[in-house]
């Protein structure tokens, strides 16, 4: 083996340590959000109140965003059928936004994602007589912090028992 | 409720006021060198200063309008109020006739000197505006009202130097609906308020028992539009705040948001929500027709008027991101205007016409900026955490908005207040309000 070779292969080995170490990085700090954040959705359970046993109240949105999520769609699922079950029941949908956007806009944002949550609602058969929307745009956040995380909790529809 | 008395303005001597004067200031570019200017106490005599104490418990009213003269002249960031201390003349004998070398020893270039009476309920004010270099009169008003109006005079005396000076109309007689804000970040209190540009005269309309928003003034009466959510129900209201009385705009079976007044003040456009939409529409105030004036299925909000009426801005989330737009006024003919890096909202046109000022957030930061009404010669004024909404000064050269700031780790340390600057991104000021403030809203000329 030349000099040179043994050059070059401590080079490449010395490269991919690096490249390895800056993958090891990378993975730690994703898994670290992943605890509560997939993407820049909420996904942990801080801040959720229950309708009923099982049935959490509220499903959250990515930034400027109102499409629900498969774990939304999943909890709005459970809240229809809570909703069946108990017929006399009447909700309203609170809209939210988090603090980084202009007001007017949020107002309007709030509006949309409450829609989204009521939408899916009445494809699994509550009535749209059952749920009103109301959008506090940026107006109510659960958390006051001022980062990614709070941010994530506050983009949120909340289902409230109207009666 | 609030009053207001008519001002008599009795214009006594226009000597000279269009000669070639020396003095002037270009307020179009950014102004790093203010005007000296000497504000010589206004001469009170013993007798006024004694009805004045029995009138409105003050006990130099003359000394008092100065001040409001000073603060004004020096919040413009356009002028330097000389130390009063440095006076060498008597303000009775200033003036009768100014010592013009005395003046400019102290190196004031304009000089303010005036005269207060107050008898039978009345208060006259006259002053004088006097070019130091030129050794000349330039300007000369007198005013009779009612005593409680004093520091309404101090606005106006403010607004005729400004103009003199600058060849602009001033913004100092003008008021600043806004609103204020108390309590907790998640459980914010929140009342319509009012004050005077100068942040004194707090008045506040509403008592905090539901959720109110961005209310804007009408530009020819005492009006105001807002949001409120009496009730639970987010609608625009129309209040008098002369009488008091309010009520809610149009008959929506849903939110209607972000009001504001056609230039005639005989229109509110404004957004209205339904199942997920939201488009803006008008209501004309007289004849009460509802129209719609975007059909989009995306967000279009923040309307705002060009000041001839023709033309409308808003911003509109249709391209896939928030951006500004702009359109004839019945809804034809839309644009997209802002291609810049970045999201775009909150347009506003400028009263001259050839401006609108918006709210930016990119990378992570919110921007004050301008921009020509076709989308060119964008120029950002400001840069911070939050801020957004800002609102015209009526004569163009100064913009008010509110600013948010980040909370620490704990979530603590949460603050709003509203903040000033000036076109050419000089003058950035904290404007002073009695509790944390948003959505702030010029008013016209009180005295127009």
């Amino acid at each position: 083996m030349s000099f040179s070779k043994i050059l070059k292969n401590t080079f490449l080995f010395i490269l991919l340590s690096f490249i390895l170490t800056a993958c090891a990085t990378k993975k730690t700090s994703t898994t670290k959000i992943d605890g509560q954040m997939q993407g820049d959705v909420y996904t942990g359970s801080d801040t959720v109140e229950y309708l009923a046993k099982g049935v959490p109240d509220r499903v959250f949105f990515a930034t400027n965003e109102s499409i629900l999520t498969t774990m939304s769609r999943d909890t709005l699922r459970k809240q229809a059928a809570w909703l069946r079950d108990n017929s006399n029941v009447n909700v309203v949908l609170e809209g939210h936004a988090d603090e980084r956007g202009t007001r007017e806009y949020n107002l309007a944002l709030g509006e949309r994602r409450a829609n989204a949550a009521k939408d899916y609602l009445i494809t699994y058969g509550i009535s749209s007589d059952r749920i009103s929307v109301i959008s506090y745009g940026k107006e109510r956040p659960v958390d006051s912090g001022s980062n990614p995380l709070s941010w994530s909790k506050n983009r949120r529809s909340v289902t409230v028992k109207a009666n | 409720m609030i009053k207001f008395f008519k001002i008599l303005i009795l214009i006594f001597l226009l000597s000279n006021t269009h000669s070639n004067a020396l003095i002037e200031i270009d307020i179009t570019r950014g102004n790093l060198d203010p005007l000296p200017i000497a504000v010589s106490p206004l001469f009170t005599d013993e007798k006024s200063k004694k009805n004045s104490v029995d009138e409105i418990e003050i006990k130099d009213i003359g000394f008092e309008i100065s001040s409001v003269i000073e603060n004004n002249l020096k919040i413009s960031g356009l002028f330097n109020p000389l130390n009063n201390e440095a006076f060498l003349q008597k303000p009775d004998i200033a003036h009768l006739k100014p010592r013009f070398e005395d003046w400019a020893l102290i190196k004031a270039q304009a000089l303010i000197t005036g005269k207060v009476i107050i008898e039978k309920s009345k208060l006259k004010v006259e002053f004088r505006l006097w070019d130091i270099l030129a050794g000349r009169e330039m300007l000369a008003l007198a005013f009779t009202t009612v005593p409680s109006n004093w520091r309404r005079v101090g606005h106006i005396i403010s607004d005729k130097v400004y103009e003199r000076l600058t060849g602009e109309l001033g913004y100092f007689d003008t008021r600043i609906i806004y609103v204020s804000e108390e309590g907790p970040k998640t459980q914010r209190i929140k009342k319509l308020a009012i004050m005077d540009q100068d942040g004194e005269n707090t008045k506040y309309l509403t008592l905090g028992n539901e959720l109110v928003l961005t209310p804007r003034f009408n530009p020819t009466s005492q009006m105001v539009t807002y949001l409120s959510y009496f009730k639970n129900l987010p609608r625009v209201y129309l209040l008098d705040i002369e009488t008091g009385t309010q009520e809610v705009v149009g008959d929506f079976p849903g939110m209607t948001f972000a009001p504001r007044f056609s230039p005639d003040g005989k229109k509110i456009i404004m957004s209205f929500a339904k199942d997920g939409n939201s488009d803006i529409y008008t209501m004309d105030l007289e004849n009460r027709i509802v129209e719609r004036i975007t059909n989009h299925p995306s967000i279009d909000t923040s309307p705002s008027y060009s000041p001839d009426g023709k033309y409308i801005t808003f911003n509109s989330d249709r391209s896939g991101y928030q951006q500004i737009y702009t359109s004839n006024s019945d809804g034809s003919n839309v644009k997209r205007i802002s291609f810049g890096n970045g999201l775009y909202g909150t347009p506003v046109w400028s009263p001259r016409g050839d401006l609108i000022a918006f709210t930016k957030l990119h990378k992570g930061k919110f921007f004050i900026g301008v921009m020509r009404t076709d989308g060119s010669g964008e120029r950002l004024l400001t840069e911070n955490f939050y801020q957004e909404a800002p609102s015209w000064s009526p004569n163009g050269r100064v913009l008010i908005f509110y600013r948010e700031t980040k909370t620490n780790q704990k979530g603590e340390g949460f603050s709003a207040k509203l903040w000033s600057i000036d076109l050419t991104g000089y003058n950035e000021r904290l404007v002073k309000t009695e509790t944390d403030a948003s959505d702030p809203s010029w008013s016209s000329l009180l005295s127009n």
